[in-house]
C-alpha cells in the first residue's frame, strides 16, 4: 500500500468519523441523562436538511451572498429544527412518558420523511436531481486553517487540512467530557441518568435536566447532518437513507465508547476507517478469499468487508458486556422514564 | 409563607372505564388528523377532504387495490406477531428487518437451486423451513450473549440488520448473471416454488399462514407454560428465577422463536410475493412492525387493527403522492404524526391531569 492510498483511506475515516461523532456526542448527552433516543437517525436527517434548506434560500435569493451570513444561517437553521425534533422526543417520553425505543423509531420515520419531502421539493426547485448545490456555504464550511494546512507537507494533508467542523467535534467531544467528569452541573446530570428518585430527594430538578439534555444533545446530532451535506456530501443532496446509515453507526458507537466523549475523538474515527476497508483490501488477500469461495471478481467480496464496522460493533459490545467493569455500563436509568408519584 | 400551587397535577387512573378510553384514544387520532390536515393544506393548499378521500381510493378504490392492502397489512401483522415475544419478555428485538431478509434470502437459495428439480409443493415446504431457521439463527445470536452476559440487545439487533444486508447483497452479487445488481424476478418462466393461487385469489395462502400465526402466537403467550414463564421473566428477572424458571432458557428460546417467525415472514414475501430478492425486501417494515406491535400492547388481534391501519396510511400516501404530484415521503410524515399522538394519547388513557388548587378538587 503507498503513502498515497493510506492517505486518502485517513482523509475518506476522518470525514465519516466526524459525521458519527457529532452524532456520538449529542447522543452521550442524552443518554447520559436517562433518555435512550432511537430517533438520533431521524434528528440528523432533520439538521441536515435544514442547514441545506436555509443555506439554499439564503444563496438563490440574495444578490450578492455573503460566506459568514450563509455559515450562521445554516448552522442556526440545523440547531433550531434538530433541537425541536429532541424537544419532540422528551415531550412525549418526558412529560407524556411515552415509551423510548417506539418514539424514538417514529421519529426516525418523521424526521427521514421530513427531510426526504422538503429534499425532494428542493430538487425539484432547482431543476433536478444532482443540479441543488449551495457551493458557497459548503465551501466555508470546507474552509482550512490557513498556512498550516498547506505548508507542512505530509503533515498538513494528514493532520490540517479538514473543514474546520471537523475540529469543532473535537473540541465539542473534549468539552462534553470536562463537563461530564469534571463539573457539578454534569455530576447533577449523570446523578439523574443513574437514579432519578435520588437526584430528585437531594434538590436536582430531574424533569428540567432531561428536557435540556435531550435538546441540547439532538442539536449537537443535528450538526452530524450538517456535516454531511455541506462537507461529506459537497453541499448537495440525494434523496437516499445515507444520513440515516450513518446515525444508527452514531447510536452504535454510544455504546462503543461506553459514554465517555473521549473515547469518540478515537473511536469515530475508527469507525470510519472500518467503514472504508472494503476498498483497501490488499490485492493478495482478495485473491486467496477469491480463490476459497470461487468467485469470479473480487467486487464481490466488498458487500462482505462492508459488514466489518458493524461485526467491530458487535463484538465490543460483548466484550464490554463480558468484562462487566463498572466504570464502562450504561447510566443505570437508561431507557426508563421517570415518574416522581411512583418511586 | 404562602405556598406555591402547581399549575396542574398528575393522578394515576387505573379504572378508566373501556368507553372513556376508547374516546380518549378516538379523539387523539381525530386531532392527529386535523393536524394532517393542516400540514398537507399549508404545503400544498389543496383541500385535505379531497386528499383523505383520495387517500380512501388508494388503498380500498378496487378490488386488486383491496388485495395488495391486505396482502401488505398481512406481511406487516406477521413481523409484529414475531416481534410480540420478545417484546412481553422485555427483550427489544430491533433486529426484525435482518430475521426478515435472512428467511427471504433462505427461500431465494431453495428457489435457485432446486427449483426445477423439486416439485412446488415440496418445495414450498422446505423452504417454509429453511426460511424459519435461518431467522431463528439471526435471532439466537443477541439472545444467547443476552442470557450469558447481559449484552445490549436492542444495538446488537440493530447491527445483525447490517450484517444481514451485506450477506444479500453478497448472494445478489453472485447470482445475477448480468451486472445488472439485481437478481429479477426468479423462476419467471415456470413459476418454481411461488405461491399458488387459491380459489383464484393470488393471496389467500399469504392471508392464510398469517391468521394460523395469529391463532399460534395467541394461544402460545396466552395459554401455554411457555407463555407464562415469558411473561413472568419480563416483569422481574429476579421474580423469575426465585420461581425457579431458567430465564437464559427462556430467553434464547423465546428470540428463536421470535427469529423464526420474522424469518417465516421473509418466505412469505418471497414466495408469495415478490418473487426476487435485494436489500430492499424487509423495506423497513422490521421497524414500522416495532411499533405495530407496541401500540397493540402485543395483543394480536389489536395487531390487525394496527396494521391494516399502517398499511392503508402508506397506500394512501403513495396515491396522494401520485394524484397531486406530491412527494411519496409524505406518508412518512403523516404516520410520523399519527403515531406521535397515539403514543401521547396513552398517556392521558392512564392518566389524570388536574388543573387549578388542590382544594378545589372533589
Amino acid at each position: 500500500m503507498t503513502i498515497t492510498t493510506l492517505l486518502a483511506w485517513v482523509v475518506a475515516a476522518v470525514t465519516f468519523g466526524t459525521v458519527i461523532m457529532y452524532g456520538c456526542l449529542g447522543e452521550t448527552l442524552n443518554e447520559r441523562a436517562g433518555g435512550l433516543n432511537l430517533g438520533t437517525p431521524g434528528i440528523m436527517m432533520l439538521g441536515g436538511i435544514a442547514s441545506l434548506t436555509g443555506a439554499y434560500f439564503y444563496e438563490t435569493s440574495t444578490t450578492n451572498p455573503n460566506a459568514f451570513i450563509s455559515v450562521i444561517i445554516s448552522l442556526v437553521c440545523c440547531v433550531v429544527v434538530s433541537a425541536l425534533g429532541g424537544l419532540l422526543y422528551g415531550l412525549l417520553t418526558i412529560t407524556f412518558r411515552a415509551n423510548q425505543n417506539v418514539t424514538g423509531l417514529t421519529l426516525t420515520i418523521f424526521g427521514t420523511g421530513i427531510a426526504n419531502f422538503f429534499g425532494g421539493s428542493l430538487v425539484k426547485l432547482s431543476g433536478g436531481l444532482g443540479q441543488i448545490s449551495v457551493s458557497m456555504t459548503s465551501n466555508a464550511f470546507k474552509a482550512t486553517i490557513p498556512f498550516i494546512s498547506k505548508r507542512l507537507g505530509i503533515f498538513s494533508n494528514l493532520l490540517f487540512n479538514y473543514g474546520w467542523l471537523t475540529y469543532l467535534a473535537l473540541a465539542l467531544a473534549i468539552v462534553l467530557h470536562l463537563f461530564f467528569f469534571k463539573t457539578r452541573t454534569g455530576l447533577n446530570l449523570r446523578a439523574v441518568g443513574e437514579n432519578p428518585a435520588t437526584a430528585d430527594a437531594s434538590g436536582i430538578d430531574v424533569i428540567k435536566y432531561k428536557y435540556l439534555a435531550c435538546c441540547l444533545g439532538a442539536a449537537i446530532s443535528g450538526m452530524g447532518g450538517l456535516f454531511y451535506v455541506m462537507d461529506y456530501a459537497k453541499g448537495t443532496w440525494a434523496n437516499d437513507s445515507g444520513i440515516e446509515t450513518l446515525g444508527w453507526l452514531a447510536v452504535a458507537l454510544v455504546i462503543f465508547t461506553s459514554w465517555k466523549p473521549k473515547n469518540a475523538t478515537w473511536g469515530a474515527y475508527l469507525f470510519g476507517f472500518c467503514y472504508w476497508i472494503y476498498l483497501y483490501v490488499p490485492t493478495p488477500v482478495n485473491v486467496f478469499l477469491m480463490k476459497t469461495f470461487g468467485l469470479n471478481k473480487s467486487t464481490y467480496l466488498q458487500n462482505l468487508y462492508k459488514m466489518i464496522p458493524y461485526l467491530v460493533t458487535i463484538i465490543v459490545l460483548v466484550l464490554v458486556s463480558a468484562k462487566k467493569r463498572h466504570h464502562d455500563r450504561a447510566p443505570e436509568s437508561l431507557g426508563v422514564a421517570y415518574f416522581r408519584e411512583e418511586r | 409563607m404562602t405556598q406555591r400551587e402547581p399549575l396542574y397535577r398528575i393522578t394515576k387512573n387505573d379504572s378508566r372505564s373501556f368507553l372513556s378510553a376508547a374516546l380518549i384514544r378516538f379523539s387523539c387520532i381525530v386531532l392527529a388528523l386535523l393536524v394532517s390536515a393542516l400540514f398537507i393544506f399549508s404545503i400544498t393548499k389543496l383541500n385535505p377532504i379531497n386528499v383523505y378521500i383520495s387517500m380512501f381510493k388508494g388503498a380500498f378504490g378496487t378490488k386488486r387495490r383491496i388485495w395488495i392492502t391486505i396482502r401488505d397489512a398481512a406481511l406487516l401483522l406477521m413481523i409484529a406477531l414475531g416481534l410480540a415475544p420478545a417484546f412481553k419478555m422485555r427483550f427489544w428485538n430491533t433486529g426484525a428487518e435482518g430475521q426478515v431478509l435472512v428467511g427471504g434470502l433462505a427461500t431465494a437459495t431453495i428457489m435457485i437451486g432446486y427449483g426445477n428439480k423439486i416439485p412446488t409443493a415440496l418445495l414450498l415446504v422446505i423452504m417454509l423451513v429453511v426460511s424459519m431457521v435461518a431467522g431463528a439463527i439471526w435471532g439466537f445470536l443477541p439472545a444467547y450473549f443476552k442470557a450469558k452476559y447481559n449484552t445490549n440487545e436492542t444495538l446488537f439487533t440493530l447491527m445483525m440488520n447490517y450484517v444481514a444486508i451485506q450477506l444479500v447483497e453478497f448472494f445478489v452479487d453472485v447470482w445475477d448473471k448480468k451486472e445488472s445488481h439485481s437478481v429479477g424476478i426468479i423462476n419467471a418462466n415456470n413459476n418454481a416454488g411461488w405461491f399458488p393461487a387459491i380459489a383464484n385469489q393470488q393471496y389467500l395462502l399469504n392471508v392464510i399462514i398469517v391468521a394460523a400465526v395469529i391463532v399460534f402466537v395467541y394461544l402460545y403467550l396466552s395459554y401455554s407454560k411457555h407463555g407464562y414463564e415469558i411473561a413472568v421473566t419480563g416483569e422481574s428477572e429476579n421474580t423469575a428465577r426465585y420461581a425457579g424458571i431458567n430465564v437464559s432458557t427462556v430467553i434464547i428460546r423465546t428470540m428463536l422463536l421470535s427469529g423464526a417467525i420474522c424469518g417465516l415472514a421473509g418466505f412469505v414475501e418471497v414466495a408469495g410475493i415478490s418473487h426476487t430478492i435485494s436489500k430492499q425486501t424487509a423495506g423497513g417494515r422490521g421497524f414500522t412492525a416495532i411499533i405495530v406491535s407496541w401500540l397493540a400492547k402485543l395483543s394480536p388481534i389489536v395487531m390487525v387493527f394496527f396494521s391494516l391501519f399502517i398499511v392503508f396510511l402508506d397506500k394512501g400516501a403513495i396515491q396522494i403522492a401520485s394524484d397531486f404530484n406530491l412527494n411519496e415521503y409524505a406518508s412518512n410524515i403523516i404516520t410520523g404524526i399519527l403515531l406521535f399522538f397515539i403514543l401521547a394519547s396513552e398517556f392521558f388513557v392512564n392518566y389524570d391531569v388536574h388543573f387549578g388548587k388542590r382544594g378545589k378538587q372533589v
